[in-house]
């Protein structure tokens, strides 16, 4: 019977959160409205008195206790109604932990679904993202400033975001289709051109915003645009880096994104059951008992999940468009990072585990490195995250997942590690992008092309990769 | 938050911000302010306090309105002969100008925060906005060294490291800094210290990649960093002239004295300055060679064969102009074609840099940005202009006058694998043999 209840529980939840999530959308959206309409009224005859107040009024905020919180809708009203009644019978704590337990389950779930999907489908996700975290941090701003009928602000933010992801689009997956492009005209314009034409599409927004400053309301303005372009900065850069970084092979996506997600669940258990000494004062409920054992579990679970995906093609190759298919494949020959290798164990190890050798990928030995970076450093994401709530007196940053909050609240995390992986692959890992370089040599002119072909010839010919008899 | 505002009155250097409290206080009836100009006499402790001893003494005879314009202008004889002694004393001295001027820009924005939010005294936080500015200089310097000093970073082994692992040592610095940060953050004061950390973020944004694209331009030429530079300035000298004689119909509501008539003549005039500009210098080879670092003598040099864009060409007039001027032909430089551009811009969109500072000094409730400068404000207030006009510049050359740097190329190319240079080599082979470039006698050769 319990069996059955949970079968259904899942495919309820799966039902719900696509559907929950496109009607929470539009509803938080008609419900903040609803709210800016009438305190928006209000404020603003204050703000015309108190403009240049804002900080003093927000100054005794400040020092009211954590606990005074201001505008936050709970998020127990989304629980879809049949987990309601499933769950009615037990108590409020086990209740929230049901919740949250069961779309942690149909979140990861999602995510295994997608990636099954390939990695068009992947990139999608990653716009759908970035696009609703930037609508949650902005819709915050709004809210903070009580500017949302600032003439044209809304407008300008959007733009903005359409902007730099037009511009950063150009640049990393434009690379991909150089052969794609090289077949179409107007793309070949638009790709020649592409720095000049994101930046007059940018100017064209600052000019706007500069025409739109408005007598008695500068101050709001230039924090909206400040506000604005902070968040492009952080959002955008590392939605794009994301992306680069799927580009290079799906298992550089999937392990970091794995790791901060059992780093995050395995701290929450070690501290749930052995917790004591609090980690830090922003965050009350962490602990370093909790931070500790995530830590090495989370080494220890990349280190496997490492494993196992190494040995599959398809999240070890780096994605390809092909032009004849016209879709993204994942075929090549595995590098050296990807195929077994026996390394010789240190002595006391030997003697633990009585073998002279194991074999690894080396992959795993980044593996480590990645966990490593997930454990200690991706938490200080999150303190940064539970600052700025504190900051802003909010519980949540939305609340469009039941029992957990908004899309933010889920990446806060996984901020610094795209960031991370991205270098560590420049760094480390491969030098320039092939494609990128490719795409700069046929832009150049005729004669220069000429001239660095016969320069290379003669490179591969001494180095012995190019057969100087053979014609191909 | 109002214990920080109360020290911060009574500290010793307390007078801007006790000038900003008492504006904030008159808020009710200061909306008419907001409409009043520059001409209305300075506030107490501005620009007339800096003005040295012996200009005071010469001009203490004129009425205080031809006094300031004379202090003014001045002014501005010495920042231009200035300008011009840099310049000549070549590029090394040029970059260090771009990077005190970027370090005191930044220092005065800086200020402006404090002062608006009365942070002074927030743990850490100087230091931190210090030490991000130390960091994103060093990225940006890092990848401009790494690719113009090519061979000398090859042959020292520690520069060798650095630059190849430059992004990650710069990542780590700036994480160092974030997790700084973080710890920092004290109770009753986060949102003061996320609106400090906002603040310095888009500071830099602003600040410091402009000048980094100023850096780029030059090296490109010095022809590149001169003409655009010298055209805001034209354009700011000629609209106010213009405005100064002719000046009827408001331009915009934040810039009050500002005038249509201004701005139009300014723009002609910009354009003809910048015609004659290029013309003469592009005759140069200092200011039109790319600056490159000779290994031998370990120095700067510019010396080189000037490219077709510096190379005079004979145009024929259309048929209009040929009535109005007689001539059948006209000899010019291509590169005056290109400054017509740099100048239309200048004249057309630079100014909006001049009204979004203008807009963020009325948000702020200040005259300047500091009082640096005599007559002028601070150095921010001379460079507003030029904000938007090196980005510009950096994008019109990569995308209109040089493509990627094929030196630079084939050092990426040869950092590849084997397996993706073949790759790249028989992609490339087949291009050129498609476009009928590559045919089988060039291949022999």
């Amino acid at each position: 019977m319990r069996v059955k209840v949970l079968g259904l529980l899942i495919l309820e939840g799966l039902r719900y959160g696509t559907v929950r999530l496109a009607r929470g959308f539009s509803r938080s959206q008609g419900f903040l409205s609803e709210m800016f309409a009438i305190a928006g009224k209000q404020h603003w005859k204050q703000l015309e008195r108190t403009e240049t107040d804002i900080d003093d009024r927000y100054g005794d905020l400040d020092s009211r206790g954590d606990s005074d919180l201001l505008e936050s809708p709970p998020s127990s009203d989304r629980t879809p109604e049949i987990l309601q009644k499933a769950l009615s019978g037990l108590s409020s704590r086990w209740k929230n932990w049901w919740i949250r337990g069961i779309v942690t389950l149909t979140m990861i779930s999602l995510f295994f679904l997608i990636i099954s999907m390939g990695s068009f489908m992947l990139m999608l996700l990653v716009l759908g993202i970035q696009v609703k975290c930037f609508h949650e941090i902005i819709t915050i701003g709004y809210r903070v400033y009580h500017s949302y009928d600032l003439p044209w602000f809304r407008t300008l933010s959007w733009y903005f975001l359409l902007c730099v992801n037009y511009f950063f689009y150009g640049e990393t997956v434009a690379d991909y289709f150089a052969t794609f492009v090289q077949r179409e005209e107007q793309l070949q314009f638009l790709i020649r051109y592409h720095r000049f034409i994101s930046f007059a599409l940018y100017l064209a927004g600052f000019c706007m915003f500069v025409l739109s400053l408005v007598k008695k309301h500068y101050r709001l303005q230039f924090y909206m645009f400040a506000w604005t372009h902070v968040t492009l900065l952080i959002i955008v850069t590392q939605s794009h880096l994301v992306i680069q970084n799927l580009f290079e092979g799906m298992i550089w996506f999937l392990v970091p994104i794995s790791s901060v997600i059992c780093n995050d669940i395995t701290a929450y258990l070690f501290g749930f059951f052995f917790g004591r000494t609090p980690l830090i004062k922003l965050s009350p409920k962490k602990t370093w008992e909790g931070f500790i054992g995530g830590f090495f579990s989370t080494v220890v679970f990349g280190f496997i999940a490492a494993y196992m995906l190494s040995k599959y093609q398809y999240f070890v190759c780096p994605v390809e468009y092909r032009s004849d298919v016209n879709s993204f494949v994942t075929e090549c020959e595995p590098s050296e990072l990807f195929q077994l290798q026996s390394y010789s164990l240190p002595p006391f190890l030997k003697a633990v585990l009585r073998r002279e050798t194991v074999s690894l990928y080396p992959f795993q030995i980044h593996s480590v490195a990645l966990s490593t970076f997930a454990s200690l450093i991706g938490p200080f994401g999150g303190f940064f995250a539970s600052g700025f709530k504190r900051a802003f007196k909010i519980k949540d940053f939305a609340d469009t997942i039941p029992g957990h909050g908004g899309i933010m609240d889920r990446f806060d995390c996984q901020y610094l590690m795209a960031t991370f992986v991205h270098v560590y692959i420049t760094s480390f890992i491969r030098g320039p992008n092939p494609s990128k370089v490719l795409q700069q040599l046929l832009v150049l002119q005729p004669e220069q092309q000429l001239n660095i072909y016969k320069t290379l010839k003669t490179h591969l010919i001494e180095k012995g990769i190019l057969q100087p008899t053979l014609k191909v | 938050m109002t214990e920080l505002r109360q020290r911060g009155v009574r500290e010793p250097d307390a007078p801007p911000e006790d000038k900003e409290s008492e504006s904030e206080a008159k808020i009710d009836g200061e909306t008419a302010s907001d409409s009043e100009g520059r001409t209305e006499p300075a506030p107490p402790s501005t620009s007339i306090d800096d003005t040295p001893e012996v200009l005071n003494r010469a001009l203490s005879n004129l009425s205080s309105r031809w006094k300031n314009w004379w202090v003014r202008g001045i002014l501005t004889l010495a920042m231009i002969a200035f300008f011009f002694i840099i310049i000549y004393l070549g590029p090394m001295v040029l970059m260090m100008i771009v990077m005190c001027v970027q370090i005191k820009c930044f220092h005065e924005i800086i200020t402006i925060g404090y002062n608006v939010y009365h942070s002074y005294d927030l743990p850490w936080f100087r230091t931190l906005s210090w030490y991000f500015l130390l960091c994103v200089n060093y990225f940006f310097y890092g990848e401009t060294v790494t690719d113009y000093f090519f061979t000398l970073v090859q042959r020292e082994e520690p520069l060798r490291i650095l630059s190849k692992y430059h992004r990650f040592i710069s990542f780590t610095l700036y994480l160092t800094g974030f997790c700084m940060f973080v710890l920092s953050l004290v109770k009753k004061h986060y949102r003061l210290q996320f609106y400090m950390f906002g603040w310095t973020h888009v500071t830099l944004l602003i600040v410091v990649t402009q000048s980094h694209l100023v850096i780029h331009n030059l090296f490109e030429g010095m022809i590149w960093f001169i003409v655009p530079i010298s055209c805001v300035i034209c354009n700011d000298i000629m609209a106010y002239m213009f405005g100064f004689f002719f000046g009827r119909t408001p331009l915009i509501k934040l810039s009050p004295k500002k005038t249509w008539e201004g701005f139009i003549g300014g723009f002609f005039a910009t354009v003809v300055f910048g015609l004659l500009l290029s013309y003469v210098m592009s005759g140069y080879r200092c200011f039109v060679c790319p600056v490159e670092y000779n290994n031998d003598t370990n120095s700067f040099t510019v010396d080189c064969e000037p490219s077709d864009l510096f190379r005079l060409q004979e145009y024929n007039i259309p048929g209009v102009i040929q009535s109005v001027i007689g001539w059948k032909t006209v000899r010019m430089y291509p590169f005056q074609i290109h400054s017509i551009a740099l100048s239309t811009f200048a004249s057309l969109i630079g100014p909006f840099g001049g009204f979004f500072a203008s807009g963020f000094k009325r948000a702020f409730k200040i005259k300047d940005f500091a009082n640096t400068i005599p007559g002028h404000g601070g150095i921010m207030d001379r460079f507003d202009c030029q904000y938007l006009m090196a980005t510009f510049v950096n994008v019109y050359i990569a995308s209109f006058i040089r493509g990627p740097n094929p030196s630079k190329l084939i050092q990426q190319f040869l950092t590849l694998r084997p397996d993706q240079q073949l790759h790249i080599f028989n992609t490339l082979k087949s291009h050129l043999t498609d476009k009928g470039i590559l045919t089988a006698t060039t291949e022999d050769e």
